[in-house]
């Protein structure tokens, strides 16, 4: 289907997030759209998809102009989105999430609907079970639902937000050739990312979108480097390696078993020393977060001693550990990280040790200031936190952390982060591992785990892995590894 | 669209929301074959007609204002504190029991009267407390536990009515034998208000403004009323939070509760609770749980509840109209509400 946006404007209050942005994606194309964060790619995607409508601007499909008011309006239009974290519903059944948005009849006609998933999985290879419950599965398979319902429910152009975020290299293998396919059939596929690899693999034409306009657009092959200063400007460099890291072991896990209905993960030994940085690498649930979680005392281990600055801390609660100087930092910033309909000042006065009984707000203000500088967030002490945008609320999650911590546990610290914003996090984290912070991440990006980690962890099905020393393994053995060749061996103990 | 513009639509959806109320009103009363105007003039007349009329609504605001006080509480915590009712009665029941056993003890009646509400303070905060424990350590949804907790309370009362505090003889629905005048509280002279009363509702408002926009304990309040995970990930222990929450409400249900048996009715009778507990969700649902308007509203329906005792004489009407306009005023208020909220994203988006 032919897709054309023309001058679309939105803007939120004072930020202009679409400004004048015309785009003509022909039928059976894959379009990339890149762009740092906020620059404007949800914001135009979600007018696409109808929830919510520009402030003016017109949208043709196959030359048509149309009006969506809601999702289920585009869906009608065949435009269909998918998210960056499935809008499903976990605790019901495969077939009931698939039957969902169809209105073909009063009564759900779900034998119809199982014909139909199961046909349509053969024609892609997603082999998903029907009576499986949603919250069984794993965000590649939630993702082939969704794919596969949009196809069910007629969508001629399909809009995937950072895909490949939390899915494997299989899935995600899969999740490309099935791409190539409907592209193939004449659908428009446009795609939503930050990763240049993927966007030079698998689109037709790239369109790059910074600061609420369209900056350049251009077709296969591509320049890395003209890709990455369309998209920011300039040219930017990892920061280079600093390895490096004290004696004193600040975490330290002895025959640690922990357990959860769906994984075990038997006789953990690990030492995290003094300014150490350990990634978690696996397919998500593989048993990352669980062990993390474990680490910050948010999951009680059913075996083993877990110590913290050599304090016996196994089985105490989370909020002594947080005492004793451990933070974690949990990945979904609206739902655990920040409080929505609270202030940035009200989140630094949260965080911040309180003295007295009253609020000091002009302190607390001044201190939001301090961190909004600090961590060049972009929004006002004033500002609530679910104004920011994503990359701005992992700004404001970073720079909430208290200093002097002594562990800090991080999942995906730069999930959703355009490559300028990821760089600063890790300026930030070095700094504070210098200071003899140990920091213990859990991240999906092979890149960002090989080159910050010191050591990696490799979890598989609740297997892990020896603690490898980064700077000796490549990506091609962690993706390995990841996808469980070679994991075969037991964890045994490990310095 | 600048601050000074928006203010005004703010205003005038919520004039609108009031109009929209009264419109409503005038419409049942044209359709019951009353006239309206009369209706209401009779009405502000019960009101404030007379200092007598308006040291009713004063007696009726203290209790009103104390629950909507305590809802203020448990709402921040993004608790829904059905259970009001109950701990009025419970706050009622407690400062009943330890008047009947202080009645002869001789102490003097400022210390019975001071014992009497501190026992009302903790009846209504065990009765929250319990509702509390149940959502809190059972996983019972703090409505029903609290809807439940209503019905038990009421069956306690009636008990204690007809059995082991019944009258002299047989029990009566008017209630407990009532005490003796000087275990009353003070009151002004030739009215049932009593300055006592008043300056503990007025103090305790004054107290939970501060609790909740100026303490520590108010902002973590808040963070768990709207995050509870976020909440406790950033060292907030959650359960003791809500379990504060319910208690301090409960306090404040049960303070007036004591109130109500020392200073109003001087005995326990069934429905002690006065539906007070409901008018309070409705006052701080109305004033979008902001407390500095828990005052004014809840005056103004402590106001219509006295005003319209005397429709039935006047003009025949049922003394339910005030009822009507209060639960018309909520309904029209979050109508407007939402209808402000699509106006103005319909404003932003049409701007540029």
């Amino acid at each position: 289907m032919k897709v054309e946006l023309r001058d679309i404007h939105k803007s939120f209050g004072p930020v202009h997030a679409n400004d004048g942005i015309t785009l003509d994606i022909p039928a059976g194309t894959i379009q990339g759209l890149l762009g740092e964060n906020g620059a404007g790619k949800s914001t135009l995607m979600k007018s696409l998809s109808g929830f919510m409508e520009p402030d003016s601007g017109q949208i043709l499909l196959e030359g048509k102009p149309v009006s969506m008011k809601s999702p289920a309006d585009a869906i009608a239009h065949g435009v269909g989105m998918l998210h960056q974290d499935p809008l499903d519903f976990p605790p019901m059944q495969v077939i009931d999430n698939f039957l969902i948005g169809s209105h073909q009849s009063l009564l759900p006609q779900r034998g119809k609907a199982r014909r139909a998933l199961r046909d349509l999985g053969d024609q892609f290879g997603f082999s998903l079970d029907p009576n499986a419950y949603v919250d069984t599965l794993t965000v590649g398979e939630r993702q082939q639902l969704e794919i596969l319902r949009l196809l069910w429910l007629g969508v001629r152009a399909m809009i995937l937000d950072e895909p490949t975020t939390g899915i494997s290299a299989p899935q995600r293998q899969k999740l490309f050739q099935t791409l190539k396919r409907l592209a193939e059939e004449g659908r428009t596929i446009i795609f939503v990312s930050h990763k240049l690899e993927e966007v030079e693999g698998l689109c037709h034409r790239v369109a790059v979108l910074r600061e609420g306009r369209l900056v350049g657009e251009t077709d296969a092959p591509y320049t890395t480097s003209k890709l990455v200063a369309m998209m920011f400007g300039k040219e930017v460099r990892l920061i280079p390696r600093t390895p490096g890291y004290g004696d004193t072991p600040v975490l330290q896990l002895e025959g640690v078993s922990i357990e959860d209905p769906r994984l075990n993960i038997e006789d953990v030994n690990l030492e995290v020393r003094e300014g150490e940085v350990v990634g978690l690498a696996g397919m998500e649930g593989s048993g990352q977060r669980l062990f993390l979680q474990t680490c910050a005392g948010l999951v009680r281990p059913v075996a083993g001693k877990l110590l913290l600055d050599g304090e016996d801390m196994t089985g105490r609660h989370y909020h002594d550990f947080k005492s004793r100087g451990c933070a974690f930092m949990p990945a979904s910033r609206l739902e655990e990280g920040l409080i929505p309909g609270m202030t940035l000042t009200e989140h630094f006065i949260l965080t911040r040790p309180a003295k007295g009984l009253f609020v000091n707000w002009e302190k607390g203000r001044a201190s939001a200031r301090e961190g909004i500088a600090e961590f060049k967030v972009r929004g006002e002490p004033y500002s609530t936190v679910e104004s920011l945008s994503g990359g701005n609320q992992q700004r404001a999650l970073l720079a909430l952390l208290r200093s002097n911590l002594r562990l800090l546990l991080m999942e995906q610290p730069t999930r959703g982060l355009d490559m300028e914003s990821a760089i600063f996090t890790w300026e930030k984290l070095k700094e504070r591992c210098l200071e003899g912070t140990a920091v213990v991440f859990v991240s999906s990006d092979l890149e960002e785990l090989l080159h910050y980690s010191d050591r990696v962890l490799v979890f598989f099905a609740g297997k892990v892995s020896q603690p490898l020393e980064s700077h000796d393994v490549s990506v091609e053995r962690l993706g390995e590894l990841i996808g469980g060749v070679g994991l075969d061996q037991p964890s045994g103990s490990a310095q | 669209m600048n601050n000074q513009s928006s203010r005004w639509i703010d205003l005038s959806f919520r004039f609108g929301a009031i109009l929209l109320a009264f419109l409503f009103t005038v419409a049942v009363l044209i359709f019951s074959g009353a006239p309206p105007l009369e209706a209401f003039g009779q009405l502000a007349l019960g009101a404030f007609g007379s200092v007598e009329n308006f040291a009713n609504v004063m007696v009726a605001w203290v209790p009103l204002l104390l629950a909507t006080a305590g809802l203020l509480v448990t709402f921040a915590a993004g608790l829904w504190n059905i259970g009001m009712e109950g701990q009025i009665t419970l706050g009622a029941i407690f400062a009943t029991g330890v008047l009947r056993m202080m009645q002869d003890s001789g102490l003097p009646p400022l210390v019975m009267i001071l014992v009497a509400i501190v026992a009302g303070a903790i009846g209504g905060a065990l009765w929250a407390g319990l509702a509390g424990a149940l959502k809190t350590f059972g996983g019972v949804n703090e409505i029903f536990g609290g809807l439940g907790l209503d019905f038990v309370a009421t069956a306690i009362t009636l008990w204690l009515i007809f059995g082991p505090w019944k009258r002299p003889g047989i029990g009566s629905m008017s209630g407990t034998v009532p005490f003796p005048r000087e275990m009353w509280m003070p009151m002004l002279p030739h009215l049932r208000l009593s300055l006592w009363a008043l300056a503990i509702g007025i103090l305790g408002t004054i107290a939970v403004y501060f609790l909740l926009q100026g303490t520590y304990f108010g902002l973590r309040l808040k963070a768990v009323g709207r995050n509870r995970r976020a909440a406790n990930l950033a060292g907030i222990p959650t359960s003791t939070y809500m379990m504060n929450a319910f208690l301090i409400c409960g306090l404040f249900a049960g303070v007036a509760g004591a109130i109500q048996v020392t200073s109003v009715y001087h005995r326990l009778i069934p429905s002690i609770s006065s539906n007070y507990g409901w008018l309070g969700l409705l006052v701080a649902m109305l004033i979008n749980f902001q407390p500095v308007w828990a005052a004014p509203v809840s005056l103004f329906f402590a106001a219509l509840n006295i005003g319209s005792i005397q429709l039935p004489i006047v003009l025949k009407l049922d003394s339910s109209l005030s009822g009507v306009l209060q639960g018309a005023l909520v309904l029209a208020f979050l109508m407007m509400e939402g209808a402000r909220q699509k106006f103005s994203k319909g404003q932003g988006e049409a701007r540029s």
